[in-house]
């Protein structure tokens, strides 16, 4: 039987009062969302945490809206509340087409979107998609509000800039017209990590890549992005030869280990594939054809 | 610690350990072993219940987290001493052999149906791809689900009819 060693349990009845209870806590408490990492990592003692401070009663992390022309994500969505989201699929598709190969359907209901990133496994779906389309993490802490951009959330693996006292409470990101996105993954069964996977956002001029957004997870990306690649596609024409160049470049770019999901040459070959594959949706997405 | 979980429909306190999870304050606690306990690593998906009417993997939740809410587990499927059309399903269409995953099995199905009353056999293999069933029966569990469906489908257009299996006859 896997059991986790023992904690103290707080439940926080507002982000305030989460951040009272890190505080008080100390740095061996840990927030507790979903669970669905946290926990089978402390059965496992790999994580084992003095304190757990509870967040699932803050409603107000739940919510998916615009706030102007910025989509806002809560980080206490469920995988499930995003990849229902008609507001995020419509301007972000990229998270949908990520959230649907993300663990499996009854994991989604309880796993959430900032327990996720906050995770910061090195194979995690979404810090590539959010990486892709450049979103900003909002922390909160004892001396107030803080964005990081999600690039900088993460400084290795299952580490992140987050204070012990502080927590992510949403991620925004602003909706620019002419943009199209997609997320391609490569899954040895559902419910897995990816063996890679990329996600690409791009937006047009007509047949001319203005900006363009990729990110990698799995395969080692520094960041979990590919600005290389990023800029060999500012004003390029958007065609295959210059998403085959430009997925060269991230594949070049990024650092695989081998490990039991496959060797390093075939994760640097789906690097590339993954791209390409990413980039010809995202260009049919912002063109208004579904892909 | 003290929790207050309403377990089909009874309103539950216990005194726990904060690192209970749910499936052992279910099986252990509670003494409800239609709730399997299986991989342990929320990949086989037997101990799916039902929390706030969303099935989740009672292994990966801890007893505290649901302090307050509602759980139904497979012991709260039969209502009024019929059966749930999706247990008759899982019946007349053999949706089990061993039967360790048809708990969770049925957990999900049922709140597929909730949700979507007229699931296609896509619908119905997506919504269990997150569970196990090792002695490969997936066929009949699909055939199962939409034999709950069709069951309920006639049986909202005539509300008289009803179901035909009795949880005596199963025991008998």
């Amino acid at each position: 039987m896997q059991v986790p060693a023992p904690f103290t349990y707080e439940r926080a009845t507002s982000v305030e009062h989460a951040i009272q209870l890190l505080q008080r806590l100390g740095p061996e408490a840990r927030v507790v969302a979903g669970g669905h990492s946290l926990i089978p990592m402390m059965k496992l003692r790999l994580a084992r945490p003095d304190a757990l401070v509870d967040i699932n009663d803050l409603a107000e992390l739940s919510q998916i809206r615009l706030d102007g022309d910025t989509l806002v994500i809560g980080a206490l969505a469920r995988h499930n509340d995003l990849l229902g989201s008609a507001v995020a699929g419509e301007h972000f598709p990229i998270l949908i087409d990520a959230e649907r190969v993300i663990a499996d359907p009854v994991v989604r209901n309880f796993g959430t979107v900032g327990g996720s990133l906050c995770q910061a496994d090195p194979s995690e779906d979404l810090a590539a998609a959010f990486a892709a389309i450049s979103a900003t993490a909002v922390l909160r802490g004892p001396g107030g509000t803080r964005e990081v951009p999600v690039r900088e959330l993460h400084v290795g693996p299952y580490e992140t800039v987050l204070a012990p006292d502080e927590i992510l409470v949403e991620l925004r990101v602003p909706i620019r017209p002419g943009g199209g996105s997609a997320y391609e993954k490569v899954e040895r069964r559902v419910g897995d990590y990816p063996v890679a996977a990329a996600g690409a956002v791009l937006w047009l001029d007509g047949d001319t890549v203005v900006d363009a957004g990729i990110g990698l997870t799995a395969v080692g990306a520094a960041h979990f992005a590919a600005p290389e690649a990023e800029s060999a596609l500012r004003g390029a024409p958007a065609t295959e030869e210059s998403f085959a160049a430009a997925a060269r470049i991230a594949a070049e770019h990024c650092n695989p280990a081998a490990d039991q999901r496959g060797p390093v040459d075939y994760k640097r070959h789906l690097a590339a594939e993954l791209t390409t594959r990413a980039l010809r949706r995202a260009a049919a997405r912002a063109r208004g054809q579904e892909a | 610690m003290q929790v207050t979980i309403t377990v089909n429909g009874t309103a539950q306190t216990k005194e726990v350990e904060p690192r209970l999870l749910l499936v052992h304050f279910l099986r252990e606690t509670l003494g409800l072993r239609g709730t399997h306990w299986g991989c342990d690593t929320s990949n086989c998906g037997t101990c799916v219940v039902s929390f706030d009417g969303r099935p989740v993997k009672s292994c990966t939740i801890l007893a505290a987290m649901a302090d307050g809410h509602e759980i139904r587990t497979v012991e709260g499927l039969e209502q009024g001493g019929q059966l749930d059309a999706v247990q008759q399903g899982f019946m007349e269409c053999h949706g089990l052999q061993c039967g360790f995953c048809t708990p969770g099995m049925m957990m999900t199905a049922r709140a597929l149906l909730d949700r979507s009353p007229d699931p296609s056999e896509t619908e119905i293999r997506e919504a269990i791809s997150g569970q196990l069933c090792r002695c490969t029966g997936y066929e009949n569990i699909v055939r199962s689900v939409r034999w709950a469906a069709e069951k309920e489908a006639e049986g909202s257009s005539d509300e008289t009819e009803k179901p035909a299996v009795t949880p005596e006859e199963v025991s008998a």
